[in-house]
């Protein structure tokens, strides 16, 4: 039996995620988390659910220890203070599921959990494809990928340029 | 139960103290804090905390627990089908869902499950027949997905034991049997392999082993010494070369061990642990635990502390040194996997009607298939051949030796404990000397055989057929009897002519002959080398003291 109601999420859409006809660019080191001003105020407006109402307050705000352990973590670039706002709401958005009540009731991974997990025969039926493989690498060394030496870590909270710039 | 087996288990108890003083009566291990080739003190295998002696110093109790990586022994990987094999041309052994291309989906298995689930039987798990697939994300070039599959929250199996032995004092005699708790087995992935380039500052990827299937046994704390350790990992390894589960080579990594060790005060909570990497063979493992153990020691009695860090062990130097690129502490992000319904597993009771049996994983099948474990093999040698225990553990540690022993048993009349003798001392350490397999020894269980048994009929001395085994050894294709005919090794059979040379050795011995005859029995002995000597190492020493006392008593 599952309690979640759908019709919310149904009208919602999917969530805090880039609006399509942004243009990709190839993530250097970080990926933008949001499209481009004007259009996200916006955007994030008609995305709360039809019923209108506001949103519950947050518990507390994002704080930029948080701000920055994310950055680091998913390599995601907030950029600015409408980026952490969008965060905010998208936060705020997702608390509303602490007002279904659960009790009792399993929690869900996915809906395919009922499925049966297919099991496959311990043959071996792929590979030799180096060449193919190595079509998608810029930079290669006899069939080897080439990477940086070591995980860059980000520059620490206080030299970066870009975090948080447009919020002091 | 659970708890008397927990408390059974509560590590050896083994204290360690401070290298440099010694208390009264310990045995001391030379200067300095880590003498070459010995440990600075012996754990206490009995159990229980020691005293602090006469000097007055508070003990030490290092905790040692192990997480050990072992790759399944499959054709394919474990959501992929490309081939797992250790030596191949660098990202040929790759498909679109190793290299992580967008679009490719995981699909489980199945002979990596029965692996698994062998293993755990094995190891006296718990298997949950509902079993859940996690994400564990961290970012690093050989992973190219930017996370790991793996079983974090419900893994395939739990709660199961390890039962390893020990010898005590470093005599093969006395034999102890410890157990280790297993907390969990998962099934996960493996990562491809980075080449560093320090001189191009750039890293070389090779994904062939991405996508392996691992087994990861986690093992709880019970451990306190690199000894135990080391002992333990050994009888892990037998059971899955057992299984076939994994074939368990660390040399060619699929065996890795990491050691996690901290030290405390009896009676105080645990101290920081620290994990140590880079362990590329047991005996390393048992060095690095120890040296590790010796470092925390020395660092909080000097009033340092510890920090919770991953240590690399560096085999040339002997020691522990801090691994770079660890960015604090990592924050995993698990999350369940989504494109894997739950994993369920089944018994004959549960087992489905209509079900494909391909689609149908049975663990009571799998239990009854199990082969004889390791500990079971050697109980039964002791029984069937009378042999000793600790032999029992040699024949087994050897590739291949414990069939040649029971193959040469077959083939002679010399009782199993003698020839256990022949196989242990003689053939192991040649074969050893010459760094050389039980299979690849020039002396076939046939040859060795037939040399035994001219020992048991008497044909040939006992120094004699040391000399044989020698010329076997050779590979010259030569069977024993023609060596002794070529080297006129063969015992003198002819009776007569054996009691002419005592004869002539008693007449020639006059002082010697008048001692025996007073009482001194042990110039007889001297009588025996001087027909020995005579008779070029050809007769009996039996038949000849026997001959020699017959006449000197006329």
């Amino acid at each position: 039996m599952r309690a979640v109601l759908l019709g919310p999420w149904l009208r919602a859409g999917t969530g805090p995620r880039p609006h399509p006809a942004t243009p990709h660019r190839a993530p250097h080191r970080a990926l933008r988390a949001a499209p481009t001003a004007p259009n996200t105020a916006c955007d994030s407006q008609q995305r709360l659910p039809a019923a209108g109402r506001d949103l519950p307050a947050l518990k507390q705000k994002v704080s930029v220890e948080v701000l920055d352990h994310l950055e680091q973590l998913a390599l995601v670039d907030f950029r600015d203070s409408e980026g952490v706002e969008r965060l905010q709401k998208a936060i705020q958005f997702a608390d509303q599921l602490h007002e279904v009540n659960t009790d009792g009731v399993e929690p869900m991974d996915s809906v395919l959990e009922d499925r049966c997990l297919y099991l496959r025969e311990d043959d071996v039926t792929e590979g030799n494809c180096t060449k193919e493989l190595l079509e998608n690498a810029r930079e290669k060394v006899e069939e080897y990928f080439v990477a940086p030496p070591g995980n860059i870590p980000l520059p620490k909270l206080e030299e970066r340029e870009t975090f948080l710039q447009g919020s002091k | 139960m659970a708890a008397a087996v927990a408390m059974a288990a509560r590590g050896c108890g083994g204290v360690w103290r401070r290298a440099r003083q010694r208390g009264a009566g310990q045995p001391g291990p030379g200067p300095g804090p880590f003498p070459r080739g010995q440990r600075a003190v012996a754990c206490n295998a009995r159990g229980g905390a020691v005293p602090a002696g006469k000097s007055g110093l508070v003990p030490w109790v290092p905790v040692v627990g192990l997480e050990i990586h072992a790759q399944i022994s499959s054709n394919s990987k474990l959501f992929s089908g490309s081939q797992v094999q250790f030596a191949a041309p660098p990202n040929s052994l790759v498909s679109f869902f190793d290299a992580s291309l967008p679009g490719t989906l995981p699909v489980l298995n199945r002979r990596c499950v029965e692996a698994a689930v062998m293993t755990g039987l094995a190891l006296n798990c718990s298997i949950n027949k509902k079993s859940l697939f996690d994400r564990k994300h961290y970012f690093y070039a050989d992973l190219p997905a930017g996370y790991q599959i793996t079983q974090q929250r419900v893994p395939i199996a739990v709660n199961g034991s390890l039962s390893y032995s020990l010898c005590i004092d470093n005599k093969m005699s006395q034999m102890v049997t410890k157990t280790v708790r297993i907390k969990q087995i998962q099934l996960e992935q493996d990562s491809g392999k980075s080449l560093h380039d320090d001189t191009r500052s750039q890293t070389l990827v090779d994904l062939n082993r991405a996508g392996v299937g691992l087994m990861e046994v986690v093992m709880e704390p019970d451990m306190c010494c690199g000894e135990e350790a080391a002992a333990a990992v050994r009888e892990l390894q037998l059971i899955l070369q057992t299984l076939g589960s994994s074939q368990a080579v660390m040399a060619e990594g699929q065996l890795r061990v990491d050691a996690n060790v901290s030290v405390h005060h009896p009676g105080e909570p645990y101290g920081v642990r620290t994990e140590v990497k880079n362990i590329n063979s047991i005996r390393f493992l048992a060095k690095a635990i120890d040296y590790e153990i010796q470092r925390q020691i020395e660092e909080l009695e000097n009033g340092g502390t510890i920090l919770n860090e991953t240590r690399a062990f560096d085999s040339k130097l002997g020691c522990t040194v801090p691994m770079r690129d660890k960015e604090g502490k990592q924050d995993y992000r698990f999350m369940p996997e989504p494109n894997l319904p739950p994993l369920i597993l089944y018994d004959a009771k549960s087992l489905p009607a209509n079900m494909n049996h391909q689609q149908v994983i049975n663990i009571d099948w799998i239990h009854e298939r199990l082969p004889d474990l390791p500990s079971v093999k050697r109980k039964k040698l002791v029984e069937q051949y009378g042999i000793l225990p600790e032999h029992s553990f040699t024949l087994l540690n050897e590739d291949g030796l414990a069939e040649f022993f029971e193959s040469v048993v077959k083939q002679t009349q010399m009782k199993p404990k003698k020839v256990i003798g022949w196989i242990l001392k003689d053939l192991l350490s040649y074969l050893k000397q010459h760094s050389l397999t039980v299979k690849e020894s020039p002396v076939s269980s046939f040859l060795l055989a037939d040399l035994l048994n001219l020992l048991e009929k008497k044909e040939i001395s006992s120094p004699a057929a040391k000399q044989v085994f020698m010329e076997l050894w050779k590979g010259e294709g030569k069977t024993p009897l023609e060596i002794v005919k070529e080297q006129k090794l063969g015992l003198l059979q002819d009776q007569k002519e054996l009691e002419q040379i005592c004869q002539a050795v008693i007449d020639g011995q006059e002082n010697e002959v008048m001692a025996i005859k007073a009482g001194n029995q042990k110039v007889l002995n001297k009588l025996i080398g001087l027909v020995q000597k005579k008779t070029e190492g050809r007769s009996n020493p039996v038949l000849v003291k026997q001959l020699l006392e017959k006449k000197l008593s006329e």
